[in-house]
């Protein structure tokens, strides 16, 4: 078996991946090696040939496939290995990973630090429970997606979508425009999931008929889906008696969230949250095992790829830093919790530190707030850290910066709250 | 006079934006936390523009298709006709990234270019 040794390790060649490792290059790591799985670089970026991306990031509005081209260029440029085709079998507490290729067999690498950037799966039907029949016609959107804008394949030609994340309303749109009808968008909770920008481009643009407080409670059909029962739902998200109608249609996408890959975290030991589903990390992006770190979508569903980006740029300096020896383990953490209307916050701790450096917290709320609203940080009662908001929605990351100063302060209370209220209801 | 609530599309944040419309003329714009929700808003009500993101068929190349896209945002009206028109463009691979595909689309002034490069086919795909 081949034996190999480099600085930083890379698992996956998404946003996530190419940013930490481009980063950790560009901090002075000597080799950083990035496995991909996947014949080609980029992770889900390719098949996302929508625009969007990049706008804070390169300042111009970019697709999926462009976004990826510019990293892989900065990666490659800062002399970073990428190494496609290559598959991590396992990740070994002492920093080594087993990998295997078609051309190559099994390998080992021994790393200094490791970046996780396996990024996310989708939920699939299994895990909604939908009673009916199990005919062909069920894919989740990112499928449907791959289909459409990879291999040239249409999936169906009258569509239900369940789901409004940003995927599933995307690809409302995309079979749109390859000809397909798409019959109706069915979301369980009262307001849509994905972007409000999507609801408008994606779905109000093509007359797509969206009811929200709805789902699926059967699938029909023998070889083929042929209709779909839809109905409304009460606040526990029960079916509604009588409110049942069928909705014929040969192909039904599910949009209905997404799971970070955890098969390789679970398997070495990292800690993981309940919230978050992905590993728990520190301000660094430091797993709860030292030299282990992750970024992007493993860590915490972004609803933008520049947030990914930015925030595998600093796991990606960190992972060169702890390398290099240059990263200290803090002699303590404050714990970082969620607190009223807020759904989880990243990092889950920040450890105690004297470099001057805020600390930066992003949360995904629970329930939306469409007006005026507050995010702070405090510790026990004391606010540390707050500002105001335009809306809050649990579609859209919100971020804040805690200083230095109050993070000293707040040693003693060993803890930080996050707060999103709407601070004219007096909440 | 008119109103007409809208949802900014200029950036991630989706601002809700009123509209207030005397006849065709745009009076008033309330709402959004920026200075481009007006240039949107008036866009939005006198001439509604999008990007136009679709693919088309590369033959012999390395994949079935490339992703191409409108240089810039196209009248509301020209999506579907183009994405039709679009569905029946077959390229010869290999594809440059940023190849123009059609030019001037459907006399908007506005070309479709291609997204990524598309290299020619080498043997099988693994």
């Amino acid at each position: 078996m081949k034996s190999l040794n480099c600085d930083v390790l890379v698992i996956g060649s998404g946003p996530a991946g190419l940013a930490a490792a481009a980063s950790a290059r560009e901090t002075g790591a000597e080799s950083v090696l990035v496995l991909e799985r996947n014949r080609e670089l980029g992770g889900i970026l390719p098949q996302c040939i929508h625009t969007g991306f990049g706008v804070r990031v390169f300042g111009s509005d970019l697709t999926g496939p462009e976004y990826a081209q510019r990293w892989v260029e900065r990666a490659a440029n800062a002399g970073v290995e990428l190494v496609t085709g290559t598959m991590v079998l396992e990740i070994k507490p002492k920093l080594s990973v087993l990998a295997t290729s078609p051309r190559g067999g099994l390998l080992e690498l021994h790393a200094e630090a490791i970046v996780l950037a396996m990024g996310c799966r989708e939920r699939p039907r299994g895990a909604l429970a939908i009673p009916g029949s199990r005919p062909a016609g069920v894919y989740t959107a990112g499928t449907a997606q791959r289909l459409v804008n990879i291999e040239g394949y249409l999936p169906g030609e009258n569509v239900v979508i369940l789901g409004s994340g940003d995927i599933g309303m995307i690809m409302a749109r995309r079979m749109t425009l390859e000809g397909a009808h798409v019959a109706a968008m069915l979301e369980i909770q009262p307001y849509v999931s994905g972007l409000r920008r999507n609801l408008v481009q994606c779905v109000r643009d093509y007359d797509i008929p969206l009811y929200t407080e709805t789902t699926v409670v059967e699938v029909r059909g023998q070889d083929r889906v042929q209709e779909i029962v839809a109905a409304r739902v009460d606040a526990a998200w029960q079916p509604v008696a009588g409110s049942e109608w069928t909705i014929p249609c040969d192909t039904l996408l599910l949009s209905v969230g997404l799971i970070p890959e955890n098969e390789l975290s679970r398997q070495v030991g990292i800690e993981l949250d309940r919230r978050t589903s992905g590993p728990l990390v520190d301000q660094h992006y430091q797993t709860s095992i030292p030299g282990i770190f992750a970024a992007g979508n493993v860590v915490h569903v972004y609803d933008l790829v520049d947030d990914v980006s930015e925030a595998a740029v600093e796991a990606g300096r960190a992972a060169a830093n702890w390398a290099a020896g240059e990263l200290l383990t803090p002699d303590g953490y404050l714990q970082v919790e969620a607190g009223a209307n807020v759904h989880h916050v990243v990092p889950q701790r920040v450890g105690h530190r004297s470099d001057g450096a805020p600390a930066k917290l992003a949360c995904r709320v629970q329930r939306p707030i469409e007006q005026t609203a507050r995010i702070a940080v405090r510790d026990g009662n004391q606010v540390l850290a707050q500002r105001r908001l335009r809306y809050a929605r649990p579609s859209e990351m919100l971020d804040i910066e805690v200083p230095a100063r109050q993070l000293d302060e707040a040693r003693g209370s060993a803890r930080l709250i996050v707060d999103v209220t709407c601070p004219e209801r007096g909440q | 006079m008119e109103e007409r609530d809208l949802i900014c599309v200029t950036c991630p944040v989706g601002c809700n934006l009123t509209a207030v419309l005397e006849g065709d003329e745009l009076i008033e714009v309330r709402g959004g936390g920026c200075r481009r929700g007006e240039a949107f808003a008036r866009e939005e009500v006198t001439d509604p523009r999008r990007m136009l993101a679709t693919t088309v068929r590369v033959a012999g190349g390395d994949g079935p298709l490339v992703p191409v896209r409108s240089a810039e945002p196209l009248p509301k009206a020209l999506l579907l006709p183009a994405a039709g028109l679009l569905r029946r463009v077959v390229l010869k691979a290999p594809v440059p990234l940023h190849q123009v595909v059609v030019p001037d689309l459907l006399g908007s002034g506005i070309d479709i270019i291609t997204s990524r490069a598309m290299p020619a086919a080498q043997g099988p795909r693994d």
